[in-house]
């Protein structure tokens, strides 16, 4: 398969790999997908309880490589934005970025979950008002 | 922390290639392998000069074709141990395991409609026999050990009044797993039985003796022992018992009738010259593929956690090591050694989205066969390659892992497997 040129930059340098404090109140955590469907994405984001600005961002990614450039160019887009403004991100926005193919479609549709489960994550924690909220996987 | 993956394009990661290592290294030999220049120098002349029907009775253009082909005919059957009347030129395996299992079907149809074959066959196989299930046959897919291997127990008890049929491949094109091909021919006989087996990726790789194997049909292919591609053979046994088979294809009544059609006279010589070679080098070529596939597999395992093999080690190809490298996804490992040409078993490889059924039927959950790697070894691949394909691995893997949010939980102590994941 071809990759499109921005799949590969993000794939050979993926931005903002790494992992927050999940105990945080300011820090809200997506973890998305599931090892047998081949990917698993984890966001987090760190909020300014003032401004509500997401003012970091970090993920790890086990899947394919549009699945990693996917929620690399995630990490990108919701840093600097308000938590309402990234909820308005669209996995449809990723697909037209990263030139993803039709087989590669939900590899975008995760990474739009992960920016919902993770702030839906920080809403939880902040008594905030639910928007749409992403089924997580739990311990069982 | 961060994690910088190489690997794009060139090989211009932090691995680089030694003096004399030539990039792009194939190292996919079960997908098909690069013509051997002495078969292409073999094969030149007839695609030159002579040219003739090898059907032309009447000529000696018809007559130079013939002898070149009579030549290939037994050059095949020595390999196999057979005799050159028994062998069937087709265009490629495929279409010898189509002839093989349909042309019994038909031909012993009266005796009962009953035939057995096994979960990890190639598609050739089980989509032919699930063709004949629906001509109202009934079709045994038996299951494989942890191994990769058949149980003959299960087999023997497969085995009942209307079988006609068992067919079982000789060595997995995915994991390299060789059957137990000598006692399933045993089993067979004994029941009166016909025994096929696709032996595409043994043939010309490791010993195959048809007699001594009680094999009664067997597929082979050109292009997987460096032969031209478009040519196969089958073998079909004349004696003890006589097997016969119904033809699929008719026409001119070539190879005596089985299998009609004008003979592809440079892909047959090609195909014959190619058994030659693989004959003689057998021996000497199979103790350095397992030396340079034991040093990769070890190589690995050396800088590795949370790798396996998978299938039998102990009954396996030469040039063949399939291994899961767990928590690295396998499509994203392929696109990190993208300077090396190897297949992976992940639903992402793949059209259908679905992980490698061969690797679920050893019982592998789809999180592990998503994560595997086969690497073929070949008569063109050298030590200086295998070091470099082992390094680059190592390095691509451990970066992925940097990546991997299962790998790191599993780090911490957390087992992923009590995580109640939300497939989608």
């Amino acid at each position: 398969m071809a990759y499109s040129d921005k799949v590969i930059d993000h794939y050979n340098n993926p931005r903002n790999v790494g992992q927050l404090d999940k105990a945080s109140s300011e820090v809200g955590t997506g973890l998305v997908g599931a090892p047998e469907c081949g990917d698993v994405m984890r966001l987090q984001i760190r909020v300014n309880p003032e401004t509500q600005v997401i003012e970091e961002a970090k993920f790890k990614t086990f899947g394919c490589g549009s699945a990693i450039a996917s929620s690399s160019l995630a990490t990108e887009w919701v840093k600097g934005r308000t938590v309402d403004e990234a909820l308005k991100i669209q996995n449809t926005d990723i697909v037209k970025e990263l030139s993803l193919p039709p087989v590669k479609i939900h590899c975008s549709v995760l990474a739009e979950d992960a920016i919902r489960a993770a702030i839906g994550d920080w809403k939880k924690k902040n008594g905030v008002a639910e928007g749409a909220e992403v089924a997580q996987p739990t311990a069982r | 922390m961060s994690a910088t993956v190489n690997g794009n394009g060139n090989g211009n990661g932090s691995v680089t290639a030694p003096a004399g290592v030539k990039l792009p290294i194939y190292m996919d030999n079960h997908a098909t392998t690069q013509l051997d220049p002495r078969v292409l120098e073999a094969m030149m002349p007839y695609l030159t000069t002579i040219y003739g029907n090898a059907a032309s009775r009447n000529h000696q253009f018809g007559w130079v074709a013939e002898q070149a082909v009579e030549t290939a005919r037994e050059q095949i059957a020595k390999l196999i141990g057979a005799s050159a009347k028994e062998i069937i030129f087709t265009s490629g395996a495929t279409e010898s395991d189509n002839l093989a299992i349909k042309g019994v079907a038909e031909m012993y149809r009266e005796r009962g409609n009953h035939i057995i074959t096994q979960v990890t066959e190639h598609k050739a196989i089980l989509d032919t026999c699930k063709r004949l299930e629906k001509a109202g046959y009934r079709v045994t897919y038996l299951p494989v050990k942890a191994d990769g291997l058949v149980d003959l127990e299960d087999l023997k008890r497969a085995i009942d009044d209307k079988t006609i049929l068992v067919t079982i491949m000789f060595a997995n094109n995915e994991i390299g797993v060789v059957q137990p091909v000598a006692e399933i021919g045993k089993i067979c006989r004994e029941r009166n039985v016909i025994f096929h087996t696709d032996a595409v990726q043994a043939v010309g790789k490791i010993p195959v003796d048809v007699n001594k194997m009680n094999i009664d049909l067997l597929s082979l292919s050109g292009h997987k022992l460096y032969g031209p591609k478009g040519v196969g053979a089958l073998y079909v046994r004349r004696r003890n018992p006589r097997v016969q088979i119904s033809e699929q294809i008719n026409g001119g009544g070539h190879e005596r009738g089985m299998r009609s059609g004008t003979l592809n006279v440079p892909g047959i010589v090609g195909l014959g010259r190619a058994c030659e070679i693989a004959g003689e080098e057998m021996e000497a070529e199979s103790k350095r593929l397992i030396a340079l596939r034991d040093k990769l597999k070890h190589k690995l395992e050396g800088s590795l956690d949370y790798i396996h093999v998978n299938g039998s080690m102990e009954h396996r190809l030469p040039g063949s090591l399939n291994m899961s490298f767990v928590y690295v996804e396998g499509e994203s490992l392929l696109m990190g050694i993208n300077d090396v040409a190897v297949s992976s078993g992940s639903a992402c490889t793949s059209a259908t989205l679905e992980p490698s059924y061969v690797l679920k039927a050893l019982g592998l959950g789809d999180d592990v066969a998503h994560s595997s790697i086969r690497f073929g070894l070949g008569r063109f691949n050298s030590e200086a390659e295998v070091d470099y394909v082992a390094d680059k691995v190592i390095d691509v893997v451990q970066k992925l892992r940097e990546l991997s949010p299962l790998y790191e939980m599993v780090k911490e102590g957390i087992d992923i497997s009590k995580i109640e994941w939300q497939a989608h």
